[in-house]
């Protein structure tokens, strides 16, 4: 079977999403659609699954144009997605979430489990999915939950089969196991579309590759004529230095010392149990580690804004376990939060609102109860030009910049200060590579200049290229300190997955 | 990674045991107040009677329960000190709601025996009425599960039931009172869809709309009766529906005068929890309304009309409500008052809550909220020496403890009261 996109276009207000894209995906193919986030990959994607409606362009199976109205419509033509953020019901089993939509029914509309639950154990066995039919959803494993998707979409009879960024949520060992899995249905004759933005993982599973670039599709290519390097410029549309540049580090003085710490989440469970780290003046630690370890919670304590339960944090030899988060700040600690349009920016300000968000209280930003705008609108001018936002202008809201402007404005805010500790949570997540280069220089930059880095990330070639120093995190604990550069990321993986290599 | 799914063992959060801290220190300071008030209270008081037939009923000359009222509180008493003294030390594991429903349930039956004591009264009376007094409750809450399992929070069930209840006075006197009902169920479908219009399509803030139109009834109705209903008697006074005895099983001494002698509306009530039930969790449209409650995103990217459903179960939930306001005309009185619902809708909600968004469940709590409207008008009979105003409010402040504190956290449809906007 065959699967062509002719010249489809998408407009939204103010961008161009998609300029005529032209793709095909064949039966027994692995077709993988590289390009950076706002390359218009899930647009594309989402115009197929019927979710958007193309403004220009055809979509045609087996040489007949078809027209979706809505995913029913995709899904009848054969049409299957598994999206990035899994479409779960969280407190389903896995049964009801397979059948979802397509139930299995006798003459009274009443639905026939046991049947269901017999044809998804049979699509599990035939592919290779082990799944407990009965479990609840919300509690198994992302990697298990993973292969739900897939078989509900395997239920629905699919021949296209559609991922969006699988794999940002794995552990290395488990995206192991996924490649075997489509490798599987590949050779069982399903046309497969990888979307991802990972270099490495495109050329070591794609039989072809597509390249998105602005919405344009730039380049056609296979695994064996390209390399890493041509295709991130490709990608980027300009040489790209992939490799973090460094120099080793020389560590000084403690400057965080986190001392057997608890911290419960929001709905009290313990999840930070026992922690203990150091990190030194002019050293970058990273922590790796699966998402939902602790990380969140543990970042919030150090920043003040979530208490330990028990244990203790010092800065600089200073007991800073109860301090909120001002007192933080003000003991020059700069935070890099996970969820920048939450945390980090107040997203209808202004950049100059935002960039005194944390010393709007100090002069020369306020006299007295008075606000000084003026004094504020030349320290953000200044910041502006010299982190490289790209804005038009300094008073407009945050939320009309980029996700890597956006970024940029909270990195120079935190890193304009008089810091010695930096803490930084997903610094890059959802960048795109300039951005991230620049963000990964200044970082380096600030280490050189003898502030104490801590890097938190759930990406792990982020965390190996970037620390001196490597902390794994498992389940509220640090159970590994390496030197990533003496370390495969095959044994790091374990190590997130709880094992020991 | 090849294990895929184990049992996992239960570990207790320090939010439980809190929890369960708290219950074993209630269950022994309400020892203490059963020893106090109901046990030394009563020392020579005598014997409470609880009668539990009817003198019409088939088999009258079934016994009645006599309880010295001094001895049983000290038993209920010595009962709650030792479950106080487990809960503290080892607690109840997955046991700890019954244990918590069978101390509630001695406590009323201790604090009966109090107010009782050398008197006798009719307990079968006062439970035929819990049934029937929970009826408005339990159609309000069924009309909030349907709704809230698609993530529509209906604040205008109170709405629904007094604008059914009115509409069926009107259409009940003039035209007929099977036709009253039917109007009254039409009634609430339409409020139905004036909340789902707003909720659904216009996204407008659910509880404001649920507002606006309880005070849209409120005011339209008492306007209506106090310038056309007053003067005019003939359209306020609609015929009452009779109690159907079903054979055999109305004969049943006790469970079948309360259960079985009752009017059409308890028994739809009670069919309709069945159907409920068994539509939720076995049925397409169960599967699918729950989903669009749940993760509304996932059903529409499997072709689930979410919108559809909404507004499907919205209206369902409108009838529902409607049918409850009937109750209070053909079910009960016969006649329409200002506010006469009196915010029985609200306690539905509160049931429904109570209820964990579970037909069983709310029901069960319509019961419970039904069984103290009850027992406060039984009590004005009794002379206790609390005030019977009292009386009535004490049941919901329990309830409110109860469902604040000891039976934990309740888990809402996970998308309650959100928009779905489609992008």
């Amino acid at each position: 079977m065959e699967l062509q996109l002719r010249g489809i276009t998408k407009r939204f207000p103010g961008v161009l999403a998609n300029d005529s894209v032209d793709l095909t995906a064949r039966s027994g193919e692995i077709l993988g659609l590289l390009g950076e986030n706002g390359a218009g990959k899930t647009t594309l994607m989402n115009i197929l699954y019927g979710l958007y409606t193309a403004d220009e362009g055809q979509i045609i199976i087996d040489g007949q144009e078809r027209h979706f109205e809505g995913p029913g419509d995709a899904i009848e033509a054969g049409i299957g997605m598994v999206h990035q953020h899994f479409m779960l019901v969280p407190v389903f089993t896995v049964t009801e979430n397979v059948v979802l939509g397509v139930e299995p029914t006798n003459f009274a509309g009443i639905m026939d489990m046991k049947e269901a639950a017999r044809e998804v154990h049979e699509i599990s066995s035939k592919y290779g999915l082990e799944v407990d039919p009965e479990a609840i959803t919300e509690d198994i494993p992302v990697g298990i939950q993973q292969r739900v998707e897939i078989i509900k979409v395997l239920f629905r009879e699919a021949e296209f089969l559609v991922f969006d960024e699988p794999t940002a949520v794995l552990t290395p060992q488990e995206v192991e196991e996924f490649f075997g899995i489509i490798r599987g249905l590949r050779d069982a004759g399903k046309a497969i579309i990888f979307i991802t933005h990972k270099l490495k993982e495109v050329l070591k599973i794609s039989d072809r590759i597509a390249v998105l670039r602005d919405g344009k599709v730039v380049g056609h290519t296979t695994p064996a004529e390209t390399t890493q390097e041509a295709l991130a410029e490709m990608m980027v549309g300009r040489p790209v230095d992939l490799l973090v540049a460094k120099d080793v580090a020389s560590p000084k003085e403690v400057v965080l010392r986190v001392d057997d710490v608890f911290v419960t989440d929001t709905r009290d469970q313990i999840t930070v149990k026992g922690l203990s780290l150091e990190v030194k003046a002019g050293e970058i630690v990273g922590i790796a580690g699966i998402q939902g370890n602790g990380q969140t919670e543990l970042v919030e304590m150090l920043t003040g804004m979530r208490p330990a339960a028990s244990g203790a944090v010092y800065l600089n030899g200073e007991d800073v376990t109860d301090e909120g988060p001002r007192g933080i700040h003000s003991r020059g600690v700069a935070h890099i939060p996970e969820d920048r349009q939450r945390r980090g920016l107040v997203m209808n300000f202004t950049i100059t609102e935002n960039i005194v968000l944390n010393t709007y209280y100090d002069p020369p930003y306020s006299k007295g109860i008075v606000m000084d705008w003026d004094a504020a609108a030349a320290a953000a001018a200044k910041l502006v030009e010299l982190f490289d936002v790209r804005t038009p202008s300094i008073s407009i809201p945050a939320n009309s910049l980029s996700g890597g402007n956006q970024q940029k404005v909270i990195v120079a805010r935190e890193f304009s200060r008089d810091v010695k500790l930096i803490i930084a949570a997903q610094p890059t997540r959802g960048l795109d590579v300039g951005s991230i280069e620049y963000i990964h220089g200044r970082i380096v930059r600030a280490r050189d200049a003898g502030v104490a880095i801590l890097i938190v990330s759930t990406e792990l070639d982020e965390v190996m290229a970037l620390s001196d120093r490597l902390l794994v995190m498992f389940d509220g604990k640090i159970v590994a300190d390496l030197d990533p550069t003496q370390v495969s990321a095959t044994d790091v993986g374990l190590y997130m997955a709880g094992a020991t290599p | 990674m090849t294990a895929v799914s184990k049992t996992q063992e239960h570990v207790f959060t320090p939010a439980e045991l809190k929890r369960a801290r708290y219950l074993g220190i209630t269950y022994i300071v309400l020892a203490l107040f059963v020893l106090w008030f109901f046990g030394v209270g009563s020392i020579g008081e005598g014997d409470a009677t609880l009668k539990l037939v009817k003198p019409t009923d088939r088999f009258k000359e079934f016994p009645n329960l006599v309880l010295p009222a001094a001895i049983f509180s000290f038993v209920v008493a010595a009962m709650f000190a030792s479950l106080g003294a487990i809960q503290l030390t080892r607690g109840f594991k997955n046991m700890g709601n019954v244990v918590l429903a069978i101390v509630l349930l001695f406590f009323v039956f201790s604090f009966l025996t109090w107010a009782a004591a050398g008197k006798s009264f009719s307990f079968v009376g006062m439970m035929q009425e819990t049934v029937k007094r929970s009826i408005p409750i339990a159609l309000g809450a069924m009309s909030g599960v349907l709704s809230e399992r698609v993530a529509v929070i209906n604040i205008a069930i109170e709405g629904q039931l007094l604008g059914g209840a009115f509409v069926a006075v009107v259409v009940g006197s003039a035209v007929h009172p099977w036709m009253g009902v039917l109007a009254a169920i039409l009634t609430g479908v339409v409020l139905g869809w004036v909340l789902a219009v707003m909720a659904i399509r216009y996204r407008v803030d659910q509880i404001i709309v649920g507002v606006v139109i309880n005070l849209f009834v409120l005011g339209l109705t008492s306007f209506i009766t106090q310038r056309i209903l007053n003067d005019n008697p003939q359209f306020n006074g609609s015929e009452v529906f009779r109690a159907i005895e079903i054979p055999l099983l109305s004969d049943i001494p006790f469970f079948g005068t309360v259960l079985f002698k009752q009017n059409i509306f308890v028994y739809v009530t009670f069919a309709l929890v069945a159907v409920l039930t068994y539509g939720l969790f076995h049925t397409k449209w169960g599967l699918r309304s729950r989903a669009v409650g749940e993760h509304p995103k996932a059903a529409d990217t499997l072709g689930v009309s979410v919108y559809g459903y909404r507004y499907l179960n919205t209206l369902m939930g409108g009838a529902v409500a409607g049918f409850g306001g009937a109750y209070f005309i053909q079910g009960s009185v016969g006649q329409f008052d200002e506010n006469m619902t009196n915010g029985r809708g609200f306690i539905g909600l509160a049931a429904m809550i109570f209820g964990r968004w579970h037909p069983v469940g709310a029901l069960s709590a319509a019961l419970v909220f039904g069984f103290a409207e009850a027992l406060s008008g039984k009590l004005s009979i009794l002379q206790t020496p609390i005030p019977s105003e009292f009386l009535g409010m004490a049941p919901y402040i329990v309830t409110i403890v109860v469902v604040a504190g000891l039976v934990g956290k309740a888990r809402p449809p996970a998308a309650d009261g959100q928009p779905y906007i489609k992008d």
